[in-house]
């Protein structure tokens, strides 16, 4: 184990190796830390560059998008962007904290956090619970801080299916059997709940992603195309029943729709659309520059700092800017995929899968929205919206990312 | 870990690949290819255009009397779209507001429901996008208490809004002749290309009178101001602007007391009319020099022109432009068409002249003729024998004028008179009365001017044809043995277009088929007293710019030489000032002390067939140089001696300050030059005149 080889001081007059012959010589911290398996160069550092890119523009764009309205009620115009500073700076301690768990650790802590997040999300709809543009889906904490644990089902969704399927493992003779139909069941039966809560709030983008990446997950599981085949079926079914029975709330199905014909009528959803692609397009090659954005700064796109952050990177920082941040998510997404791939179980391999999943799927509908090809749905932009909880949220899968990325196989 | 899991990551990595460049390439699409289209989508979004109206100019009387002022004036208005989409929509906000700007609950209902088929008249007229105007002049803590309370109070604003007064100078409120604003129409901005703020207080239009008449002048041109918005649509900073050019000021001829003399005299006229048992519902009268400005026009019923701001009500509507009520809206001086009576017996003699009858010649006074079957006395007197024009005139003897309608109605071209068309010639008699100016507009600076009517062959081919021809009211209600009207609609449905030896008589002294305005006669008589020049009568005098620059001087133009000869009009002047000393209007003029100013008429008097007589004063003065016109005319009231001769008088009195009025021109004299207007706005009389105090 790195930096902790057992150091003998005997001192017999046997002619034994002397002392310390084959310990490892006393070492610096920073020798220490920069051993050959340290946890420093076990860090995957093109995956904490982008992140740590991507935060850094998303703490700028917050500023800037919230600057002048804040300023023109007389507030402290730095104060969102001074919130969200602070939430990446907790975000970094937290992936650091969870990249130093081990993959046992991880998996042993993965009901318990399940559990909680279970806890959190039924206490939304408790009187715990505030509402907030139409959904409950937020606990207000003292002190005026408000927790998302919708935001925290997708890391709990993660940990659970990827444990799920890797105990499947442990009792069969054969570690690379196929998972069996129970542990796909039982995949589900842990996903649902999360789903159902997520939807019930109403937070209609959460469960998607809740969705998305638990099927990709069942799928890269290695399950039988035929058992895949038959759940996609009744999933599907599923979906038209729920249609047919109007379980979708008409404002959800008009923002499904609305992206179709932005102009057609200016209902909420459409006219977000449509402004949030008039500040994009708006922006040109290079754009308007941070706070000098004018449909920013008349805030013509509502949620600006939040689900529609990528607007004001469109407009202020022009097609340079937000094709830097698709890059870098790009980055994020593909590193964690070779994380994936590079998993030395399969439980690595469905967590980082899946998270590569949940910010791959969010990264394109949330900057799809803006841009006219995918609904409006609420779903922040990874790392880059304004939000505590989707911050520590991105920041703990990170961490879990780097875990992962420690125990990668040497040899393929 | 088996190989599937692999195999199907690689799937992923396409898919994710797949998302990525389909991002990129919508990006590029959106941001670099269409840069433009959305640029200026955005622009769209964020600018407002913002009209700055300008000020309305004001409207002066000669002396430089406000007799219309235009300021800005807390105003309340009420956003009738958004507020009937309220939960429980309008009327609880309404019934709130309406004691709290001191109306009844009704009346503010009535002013801000939108007109439209089957809605009574006090309506908004204006576009339903725009706050309705409800209340103005509002004090600063009723403004304050709908502003505070939003709760209370949605979509009702105050906010300062140009305002017109009429501060009516010596009471003058020549309401008719100033005509009124009302909020402009969606075809008025597009036919006149105006530029509008959105705001119905702002947008306004004049709609009658020199409001509507000089309006692109009054109105000036309004201001663009670019302003950035947010998307709550709150203003927050200017781009560019273009300031507003404020609208010229129009100094009038008008007198304000002149104004206030006349329309007291036929108030007083009137009422002395109704006394004697008669009901007289409108009346005019017009004051004009010789030279063709107007300088008062009083028409009867008046009004108050402060009911035109902030909507009228029904009960307003209906007094306006209610029969019942003599219609104040209408300006009768201009409007009214009524039979002159014996004051067209100048038109008659000159036509008699013209055609070769001697000035000095002696015409028979029988006590009647019979002509066409028909006999026509002279109006209740005995035989006068044979007289002199000037005789005729001062009694107005009407057989002389009876008689000679009916030789010049033989003399004429006799064949054209059962041509049933439009082109059949002028008649000898009526050929004059046009030359008078009859029968057509004048071409006075007012929008609404009625032609009055003159009998000719032309006019009685329409005037049959609109009534008759086709099987209209005449041929309808006419009997062939039924009542005196019926027989006559028999008659008319028949023959109407035929121009007979009894309507040409009767023609001749004022009555039948003729009809005048009061500005009509009145300038008549102006050409009668100058000398022969016809003119177009004239309000404005001139347009002043906002910095005090006199921009267009406005005289009135001449329309024609009289065809009567110098020595000819000098005859029936003197003539008229004998009928004032010693003729019909002597007792009318009886004590007035005509040696300081010497007055001279002719009184009319028309029996129009179902209703009272009609009375009529034509005047002008000083007789030996005449300078004023003065003219009544009172419909339905009487004999023209008793009722528009007294209230010519009245006028008078008021012009040179006799009988213990206060001469309203000081020597006599209306002013000559203009008064000055500052730039700042003060006003300074011309020389020798005084303001109202």
């Amino acid at each position: 184990m790195a930096g902790r080889s057992p150091v003998s001081y005997s001192s017999g007059g046997l002619a034994t190796p002397r002392p310390g012959a084959f310990a490892g010589r006393p070492r610096s911290l920073l020798t220490r830390a920069f051993a050959r398996n340290s946890a420093l160069r076990s860090t995957d550092w093109i995956l904490n560059a982008a992140m740590a890119g991507l935060s850094a523009i998303g703490v700028l764009l917050v500023w800037s998008a919230t600057e002048p309205a804040l300023r023109a009620a007389g507030l402290n115009p730095r104060a969102y962007m001074e919130k969200q500073l602070a939430w990446v700076v907790i975000g970094l301690a937290l992936m650091a904290g969870v990249s130093l768990l081990g993959g046992r650790r991880l998996q042993a802590l993965a009901p318990a956090f399940y559990g909680a997040t279970l806890l959190a999300l039924v206490a939304v709809l408790s009187p715990l619970g505030s509402q907030v543009n139409g959904a409950r889906a937020w606990i207000s904490l003292p002190g005026g801080f408000q927790v998302e644990p919708s935001e925290f089902a997708k890391v709990a969704l993660v940990l659970m299916v990827g444990r799920v399927f890797s105990e499947s493992r442990r009792g069969v003779a054969r570690p690379a059997a196929v998972p069996g139909l129970r542990s796909v069941l039982l995949a589900l039966a842990c996903a649902a709940p999360l789903l159902a809560l997520v939807a019930i709030e109403p937070a209609l983008g959460g469960a998607l992603v809740l969705a998305v990446v638990a099927a990709t997950m069942i799928v890269l599981s290695g399950a039988r195309l035929r058992v895949v085949a038959a759940l996609a079926v009744i999933v599907g079914g599923g979906i038209t029943a729920a249609g047919g029975l109007h379980l979708l709330k008409s404002y959800q199905l008009t923002r499904l729709t609305s992206f179709l014909h932005p102009h057609a009528k200016l209902s909420a959803a459409g006219y977000q659309a449509a402004q949030a692609k008039i500040a994009v397009g708006s922006g040109g090659m290079f754009g308007t520059g941070l706070f000098h954005g004018q449909v920013v700064a008349g805030n013509f796109v509502p949620s600006q700092q939040t689900d529609f952050i990528f607007t004001v990177a469109g407009e202020e920082l022009g097609f340079v800017g937000a094709i830097t941040i698709v890059f870098l998510l790009g980055v994020v997404i593909v590193r964690a995929l070779r994380i994936a791939a590079r998993a030395d179980d399969l439980f690595g391999l469905l967590v980082a899968s899946g998270i590569a999943v949940w910010f791959g799927f969010q990264s394109f509908v949330n900057v799809g929205m803006t841009i006219g090809i995918t609904p409006v749905t609420g779903i922040p932009l990874p790392f880059v919206s304004y939000g505590g909880s989707a911050i520590f949220a991105d920041m703990i899968a990170i961490g879990l990312l780097q875990s992962v990325h420690r125990r990668r196989r040497v040899f393929d | 870990m088996n190989v599937s899991s692999r195999r199907r990551l690689v799937l992923l990595y396409l898919v994710v690949a797949a998302m990525l460049i389909t991002l990129g390439g919508r990006l590029w699409y959106v941001q670099v290819m269409n840069t433009t289209t959305y640029r200026n989508l955005a622009e769209q979004n964020q600018t407002r255009d913002v009209i700055v109206p300008a000020v309305r100019g004001q409207i002066t009387d000669d002396v430089g009397n406000r007799l219309i002022t235009n300021n800005a004036a807390l105003t309340v208005s009420v956003d009738m779209m958004e507020l009937s989409r309220r939960p429980g929509g309008a009327a609880p906000v309404l019934r709130r507001l309406a004691p709290l700007l001191g109306i009844s609950a009704t009346v503010l209902a009535e002013e801000t429901r939108q007109c439209m088929r089957g809605v009574p008249a006090p309506c908004w007229a204006g576009s339903p996008y725009q706050p309705i105007p409800v209340a103005q002049h509002v004090p600063d803590q009723v403004a304050l208490q709908i502003l505070e309370q939003r709760a209370q109070f949605p979509d009702v604003s105050a906010q300062v809004q140009p305002v017109t007064q009429y501060p009516e100078p010596y009471g003058a409120d020549p309401a008719q002749v100033l005509g009124y604003l009302q909020p402009i129409t969606a075809q008025e901005i597009k036919s006149r290309h105006l530029q509008v703020t959105g705001f119905s207080g702002v947008d306004l239009v004049g709609q009658a009178g020199l409001e509507a008449q000089y309006d692109s002048q009054l109105r000036g041109k309004a201001g663009t101001q670019v302003v950035s918005v947010n998307a709550a649509g709150d203003v927050t900073g200017t781009v560019r602007q273009t300031p507003p050019v404020n609208g010229d000021d129009l100094v009038t001829s008008l007198n304000a007391q002149v104004q206030a003399d006349a329309q007291n005299a036929l108030d007083a006229a009137v009422a002395k009319s109704r006394s004697e048992g008669n009901n007289p519902r409108q009346a005019a009268a017009v004051v004009m020099t010789t030279t063709g400005r107007v300088v008062a026009m009083a028409s009867y019923p008046d009004y108050d022109p402060d009911v035109w701001t902030g909507g009228i009500s029904q009960q307003e509507f209906n007094y306006l432009f209610g029969a019942g009520s003599g219609a104040p809206v209408i300006n009768w001086a201009t409007m009214g068409q009524w039979a002159p009576g014996s004051t067209w017996k100048i038109t008659s003699t000159v036509a008699a002249v013209d055609n070769g009858y001697p000035l000095g010649g002696s015409y028979d006074c029988p006590a009647s003729v019979n002509i066409g079957g028909h006999n026509f006395i002279n109006d209740g007197n005995p035989s006068e024998g044979p007289m002199s024009f000037t005789e005729a005139l001062i009694q107005s003897c009407d057989t002389v004028y009876y008689q000679l309608g009916y030789d010049m109605y033989l003399s004429d071209d006799t064949q054209s008179n059962d041509v049933t068309s439009p082109n059949a010639p002028v008649q000898k008699m009526q050929k004059t009365e046009l030359a008078f100016g009859f029968g057509q507009p004048t071409g006075i600076d007012l929008p609404e001017e009625n032609p009055g009517s003159v009998p000719t062959r032309e006019w009685l081919y329409y005037y049959w044809k609109d009534n008759a021809y086709a099987g209209q009211d005449w041929c309808k209600y006419g009997k062939e043995y039924g009542s005196y009207v019926q027989q006559i609609e028999w008659q008319d449905c028949r023959y109407g277009n035929v121009w007979e030896p009894g309507q040409a008589a009767i023609a001749a002294i004022g009555q039948g088929y003729v009809t005048v305005t009061p500005l009509q006669l009145a300038d008549a008589y102006a050409a009668l007293a100058n000398g022969g020049t016809l003119y177009s009568p004239r309000i404005g005098e001139a347009l002043i710019s906002p910095s005090g620059k006199v921009v267009r001087y406005i005289n009135p133009p001449v329309v024609r030489r009289l065809p009567a000869s110098g020595y000819t009009l000098a005859y029936i002047r003197n003539a008229l000032a004998g009928v004032v000393t010693s003729g019909t209007a002597a007792g009318a003029f009886g004590g007035f002390p005509l040696s300081k100013v010497c007055v001279a008429g002719k009184t009319g008097t028309a029996q129009v067939y179902g209703t009272q007589a009609s009375s009529v004063f034509a005047s002008f003065a000083p007789c030996g140089d005449p300078k004023y016109v003065v003219v009544a005319m009172v419909p339905d009231s009487g004999f023209g001696a008793d009722v528009a001769a007294p209230a010519v008088r009245q006028i008078w009195d008021g012009i040179f300050g006799l009988e213990g009025h206060n001469a309203a021109v000081p020597g006599g004299a209306v002013p000559s030059a203009l008064p000055r207007i500052t730039a700042a706005g003060a006003i300074q009389a011309p020389a020798g005149y005084t303001r109202e105090p």
